[in-house]
């Protein structure tokens, strides 16, 4: 299960509907970065038969089944820091991250 | 924890391999930064919620430097050293400065670009111009990459179209000064077309017409295949939203029968007319009051149909370099597709109206007229920054603005590029010697549109030289003007049978401003007749002196192949045709030739035969 805040499934709609296009939101993980596994973050144009959707807050979110192993629990959030705003992962499963929160570990 | 953006499928960039590139419109009025988040392009604000920037920047005393908001406040309380509308400025002498008497500014008239004294020093335009560019960095640099910090990979600035080689440059070096990648810049009107997605529209031809704070640029751009292409681009570097103020500003002058006013007070009543002209958008009339220095009041009403009629003759000012930028793409109103409006000042329904009734269309105005060229230019920088797949990077073509071409015998000017040639271009063209046994020959290259050279601009001088001795006109000498992607020409001169070759390199718009540019353009629309007139008598004494020389080299050569009659005859046709060299209609000089040519046919026929006779001399058939 993969849940957005409410606030990340608005600013998705928003971005979905500006970009015109898009059935929901990807999100993935792919092994890269200085801690192992980075996340993946994309505009879905198709769902693949092997992908595992859930709907949260009128948001289609579509994850891959390998990537969920890395995902499940995991809320999606939409924070602000200064003029520096964007999503954010929550995701229980990770041990420790690099600095940058860009990639982590299991 | 950094904070993520969505990409598009596919295209997620590794851990730290983020390339983020910014747009910036850096405007005579406003400045703004945009940049492409979650694949969409928005404009980055400040703190405060403000996209635009007011580009004014103030010198403090303690050496500390306020821009945009900060520096508008007191603008009124310290004009000398409250730089506005510095783009004017940018890579200009004084001379070429307009209104620099009702300018608050302390000029220094250095040579290459005037510079302004304040309280914290001499500062260029180029500097002025940095510390707006700093403040968006700044901005940029927060927004996208957090308190954590980091660095932009580059910004794309966009430029008028008109913009010289001095002014794009003092651009380019203001954006290095504040410490940016400057990846390219861009033409106003074409990152509009980008911002609209013209891109992905219909192909066609579509106009950007862009009355911006300072300047005004009409743009004919034509889509094929998702490719832009600038056919033709005109504009006033000298006309905006500014003009309005200053326009509504000496109305209320003489209105209130002000007497001449201090710096202070001039830039608080044209604050004030400023706030009115944007009031009268959206109302019927607007009050401006202020109190002045003097203590004077001025309390004024004006009603939008008084502004609309003050400013018509301002807004009558962009049909001109419309109708030209149009006739020079040789296209009809009617086969325009859309029309862009771009600029603060295209809001007044006036110039909306005006525009309509032109193209006989509405014009597209759903976006923000203030945003669009950042959004464009910010679209393209994400390109440039490698952030977006292959294939699906634009190719923006430029044009040149003036011909380029050579001088031949008789001071005419020979167009080897036209006017308006997109580029990248090539294109070459052959000329021959004009005298018997010439071995050098000299290259003048000149640009503009007259048909007199003395009437064009010198751009360069080269000579060829090492060309074997050859009878006039056997000679094939073949002349490249090549002009690259950054508007750099270099001309080449090669003899075909020997092979030499000499060659220069020019920067062909190099200094010339667009009122020289457009001045070049308007003679010679006005002197079309007088140069063809001109054009004809010279070629004709061009030929007429060829023809004199190459029959008196004959005469010397083979004289015992005449009578002295048939001699005597030939001689007085000479002595003629030499006297009418002086007159000016080319009829006159034209029959003289014919006379001549009647003249010696007798002659030229039995030199033939001699030559033959002399060249197969000893000679048996089968060698031949």
């Amino acid at each position: 299960m993969i849940t957005l805040t409410e606030r990340a499934a608005t600013h998705v709609s928003n971005f979905l509907s500006k970009r015109g296009k898009g059935v929901g939101l990807r999100l993935g993980v792919r092994t890269s970065g200085c801690s192992g596994l980075a996340y993946r973050i994309e505009y879905a144009d198709a769902v693949n038969p092997e992908d595992q959707t859930f709907e949260s807050h009128g948001v289609k979110v579509v994850v891959d089944p390998k990537s969920l192993q890395f995902l499940e629990g995991t809320e999606l959030d939409f924070t602000r820091e200064g003029l520096n705003e964007g999503f954010k992962f929550n995701n229980p499963n990770v041990k420790d991250e690099c600095g940058c929160g860009e990639s982590f570990n299991v | 924890m950094a904070l993520l953006q969505i990409s598009e499928p596919g295209e997620s960039p590794g851990p730290h391999r983020h390339r983020l590139a910014v747009g910036i419109d850096l405007g005579t009025t406003n400045s703004l930064v945009a940049a492409v988040r979650n694949g969409i392009a928005v404009v980055l604000n400040d703190h405060d919620g403000h996209a635009l920037l007011p580009s004014i920047v103030r010198y403090l005393r303690d050496g500390g430097v306020a821009v945009g908001r900060g520096a508008e406040a007191e603008q009124a309380r310290d004009p000398r050293n409250t730089i506005v509308s510095v783009k004017r400025f940018m890579g200009r002498g004084l001379k070429d400065v307009t209104h620099a008497e009702n300018s608050p500014y302390d000029f220094l008239d250095l040579p290459g670009m005037v510079q302004i004294r304040t309280v914290a020093g001499v500062k260029s335009p180029v500097e002025v111009s940095a510390e707006i560019l700093k403040v968006l960095r700044a901005r940029a640099e927060e927004s996208l990459v957090g308190k954590a910090g980091g660095e932009l990979a580059g910004a794309v600035i966009t430029v008028p179209a008109y913009f010289d080689d001095a002014q794009r440059q003092a651009t380019k070096d203001a954006g290095k000064l504040a410490g940016l990648n400057v990846l390219r810049l861009l033409n106003e009107p074409t990152a509009a077309a980008i911002a609209y997605g013209l891109d992905n529209a219909a192909e066609g031809i579509y106009a950007v017409y862009d009355l911006g704070g300072g300047t005004f640029d009409i743009s004919i751009l034509k889509l094929s295949k998702g490719v832009f292409e600038v056919m033709a681009t005109n504009g006033d570097a000298a006309l905006g939203g500014d003009d309005f103020d200053q326009r509504l500003f000496c109305w209320v002058v003489e209105r209130a029968r002000l007497a001449p006013l201090s710096s202070e007070d001039t830039r608080l009543l044209l604050t004030q007319s400023r706030a009115a002209k944007e009031f009268l958008t959206t109302h019927l009339e607007a009050r401006i009051s202020a109190t002045l220095m003097s203590r004077e009041t001025v309390d004024v009403t004006v009603t939008q149909k008084e502004f609309q009629e003050m400013t018509r003759p301002l807004v009558a000012k962009t049909l001109g370099p419309t109708r030209k930028a149009l006739r020079d793409a040789r296209l009809e109103w009617s086969e325009v597709k859309g029309v862009v409006m771009v600029g603060g000042a295209t809001r007044m329904p006036h110039v909306q109206q005006m525009v309509a009734e032109l193209f006989g269309q509405a014009p597209l105005n759903n976006l923000d007229p203030d945003k669009v060229v950042a959004l464009g230019a910010a679209i393209q920088a994400n390109v440039l920054a490698g952030n977006k797949a292959s294939g699906d990077d634009w190719l923006l073509l430029d044009v040149i603005p003036l011909s380029l071409g050579i001088e031949t015998m008789g001071g005419l000017a020979e167009r080897v590029i036209p006017r308006n040639s997109t580029i990248p271009v090539a294109r070459a063209q052959e000329f021959t010697t004009y005298k018997d046994g010439q071995t050098a020959m000299s290259i003048h290259v000149v640009q503009g549109e007259r048909e007199l050279v003395s009437d064009c601009r010198s751009l360069a001088r080269f000579e060829l030289r090492g060309i074997p001795p050859m009878v006039a006109g056997a000679a094939r000498i073949r002349v490249t003007f090549q002009v690259d992607a950054d508007g750099l020409l270099s001309v080449s001169a090669r003899e075909s049978t020997t092979g030499v070759e000499a060659a220069i390199a020019v920067k062909p718009s190099y200094g010339l401003t667009d009122e020289q540019i457009t001045q070049m353009l308007k003679d010679s629309f006005d002197h079309a007749k007088d140069d063809v007139h001109a054009r004809a008598l010279r070629e004709q004494r061009v030929e007429g002196e060829r023809m004199l020389e190459a029959t008196e080299a004959a005469l010397r050569e083979d004289a015992d192949l005449l009578s002295t009659e048939e001699s005597a005859a030939l001689r007085t046709e000479l002595d003629a045709l030499r006297k009418t060299l002086a007159c000016t209609d080319h009829r006159t000089i034209k029959s003289g030739i014919e006379r001549v040519n009647r003249a010696s046919e007798a002659f030229a026929g039995r030199r033939m035969d001699r030559s033959i006779k002399r060249a197969l001399a000893g000679r048996k058939v089968e060698s031949l």
